[in-house]
């Protein structure tokens, strides 16, 4: 391999890197509800948007920098879920019918309804937010003179991605260190053994679906200083989000890492050797691949090496 | 009476034409029929055979592009798609089930979700042998008059209830609702659980891919965006079906014929026309909390509510 070709491919792989640390953080928040209430979530990409749209919002009419507005739209976005959950969810779950998937389709609907609102009061343009850093980047020559090759960091993707490290550390410590924590992990791992040891599991349920809303939430205010923002952009997140755990092991926080990380790489390579326009397909023959050899994630491949030992 | 209504509404129906009804009321009855294929094609899967699938804009779409292709590429008339759709189609359904069928209810929904993604992207991708994004135009259309189209789309759908009702009837019929029970209850009296599904999802996306055949006919144009659409194709399908009623026969024609007025309805109303997906929701999250089973599923809950508002 040449210089050139080199320095393609490392730049390829660190940009794969960040993008797979943001895609982790929408990974986790669908892991997070499809382990305690074994629903698929397909408003997931929606509520991103509306947290891509509030951050916006704000850029817009306030000036507040995206980055900021974590703050103001993951406790927004936690609210939104908190009431999806509670007067659309629960009622469907508790009713009795033929299909078991019903719970699914309805969060078909409530993502419809979503993508459809934004386009009714934001039109379906394109938009941005044009901060001024979009374009800062810190260059490898800038600290090593006499280096080979040359590569770039972008300013906004590493700052993203740092922001999704810091906000999966915090979720780590809620998730091991807190009660309510706690009390999420057990009905994730046996609902009634949960209910009998005094956990309100309903009320765990409602957290959780909040929790994993803010998370998209927060992705989506990291995504858009280097993303752009329409109102259909919903439906390839939650894909984007369904292969994530299907690679890492459903329901497993640690899997939706990996998952991302892997995700992110393999698209950026496919994009960089392929075509840009077939970085869909990449992302989705690795989860066809996933499918057909590691039905069970990369999760069960470790578990299954400790169970050799 | 209730046996021959089948028979009774073919005839009057096609009798229809002769009445001389205007061509914007034919195409309305042209899509609610074809709606009401999917709807049963769906229905036989979904419904009967407890797989919930997402993904029906891929067979739709391949059945779609493989008379358009036909047309475009090899200069032969598209109506060679409907038999040439049978083939593709199945070979399609055999690779989807193939990696799709190992997956159990919600995680199959999806995957057959991501499939109709993967086959818009391909479509869009492949260039040289879809047009890519410009899409594929018929330039001759056969008729100018509708009359013949809706007899072959009446035709398809008269085929398509037969079948439903033959296969639900039969063993077949049997195992899909053992399947949809109860999976592991299935497999433990000895049903091929996986035979079986593969059985349902072919015939299933067989049919899809007839009723896509005929879209390009009848519509003259397709692109990736129309036929592979997620939430025009594959959720209007799911919604047919929900509206109208789970395994019944008669809930797809119902639920088609809601849809298709309303979808036209909203459309006609100067500034709703773009509220067309939030009406489509709210009526989904409506019927899902309320009627879960659908109009026709539903039918006694529902007589009991109508009663109750008469007679209080």
């Amino acid at each position: 391999m040449t210089g050139p070709q080199v320095e393609v491919l490392l730049q390829t792989l660190i940009s794969g890197l960040l993008l797979g640390g943001l895609y982790a953080l929408i990974g986790i928040g669908m892991t997070l509800i499809m382990g305690v209430m074994k629903i698929i979530n397909l408003a997931h990409g929606e509520l991103m948007m509306v947290g891509m749209y509030i951050a916006y919002g704000l850029f817009t009419f306030f000036h507040i920098d995206p980055y900021l507005s974590v703050i103001i739209a993951a406790p927004l976005l936690f609210i939104l879920g908190v009431l999806l959950q509670k007067y659309l969810i629960n009622p469907v779950m508790k009713v009795d019918s033929i299909l078991p998937e019903n719970q699914v389709i309805l969060t078909v609907g409530i993502g419809m309804v979503l993508a459809n609102l934004a386009t009714i009061f934001f039109s379906s343009d394109y938009r941005s937010t044009p901060v001024d850093y979009a374009t800062k980047a810190w260059y490898l020559s800038d600290v090593w003179k006499s280096s080979p090759i040359e590569l770039s960091l972008s300013f906004p993707w590493t700052v993203s991605f740092l922001f999704s490290l810091v906000i999966t550390a915090g979720l780590w410590f809620f998730l091991t260190k807190t009660d309510t924590g706690k009390s999420i992990r057990a009905t994730a791992q046996d609902n009634d053994a949960a209910l009998l040891m005094g956990v309100h599991v309903e009320k765990m349920r409602v957290i959780t679906f909040g929790l994993g809303s803010a998370l998209v939430g927060a992705a989506g205010c990291l995504f858009i200083p280097i993303y752009y923002l329409y109102p259909d952009l919903g439906g390839q997140f939650t894909l984007i989000a369904f292969v994530i755990t299907i690679l890492g092991g459903l329901g497993s926080t640690v899997g939706a890492i990996v998952g991302g990380i892997v995700l992110g790489v393999f698209e950026s390579l496919t994009s960089t050797y392929i075509g840009m326009g077939w970085a869909p397909v990449g992302r989705f023959m690795i989860f066809v691949a996933a499918l057909i050899f590691i039905p069970g994630g990369i999760t069960s491949l470790f578990r299954r090496k400790r169970l050799g030992r | 009476m209730k046996k021959y209504l089948p028979l009774i509404l073919m005839g009057l129906l096609a009798m229809l034409p002769l009445v001389g009804i205007n061509t914007y009321l034919m195409h309305i009855i042209i899509l609610v029929i074809m709606w009401s294929v999917i709807g049963m094609s769906w229905n036989l899967l979904g419904g009967y055979c407890g797989q919930v699938s997402f993904g029906h804009a891929a067979f739709f779409g391949v059945g779609a592009y493989t008379a358009g292709i036909l047309y475009n590429k090899f200069q032969i008339s598209a109506w060679w798609g409907l038999p040439a759709s049978i083939v593709f189609v199945t070979g399609f359904a055999l690779v989807i089930g193939y990696i799709c069928l190992r997956l159990r209810g919600p995680f199959f929904a999806l995957a057959t979700l991501a499939m109709g993604v993967i086959l818009r992207v391909t479509a869009e991708n492949l260039s040289f042998l879809t047009e890519g994004d410009l899409g594929i135009m018929i330039r001759e259309r056969t008729w100018v008059d509708k009359t013949w189209y809706y007899y072959i789309i009446l035709l398809i759908a008269a085929c398509t209830f037969y079948l439903v009702k033959k296969v639900i009837g039969s063993k077949l019929g049997y195992y899909f609702v053992a399947i949809r029970e109860d999976q592991d209850a299935a497999e433990s009296l000895g049903i091929n659980t996986t035979l079986y599904k593969t059985i349902a999802l072919c015939l299933s996306a067989v049919i899809t891919g007839m009723a896509g055949a005929f879209y390009t006919n009848y519509m003259g144009y397709i692109d990736p965006k129309v036929v592979f659409a997620l939430h025009d194709i594959s959720i209007v399908a799911i919604m047919i079906v929900m509206v109208g009623g789970v395994a019944t026969f008669w809930g797809p024609v119902i639920g088609s014929i809601i849809m298709v007025l309303l979808a036209e309805g909203i459309r006609s109303i100067p500034n709703l026309g773009a509220a067309h997906h939030s009406f489509f929701g709210v009526l989904l999250i409506v019927i899902i909390i309320f009627l879960p089973n659908g109009i026709m599923g539903d039918n006694p809950k529902l007589k009991k509510i109508l009663r109750w508002g008469r007679t209080p």
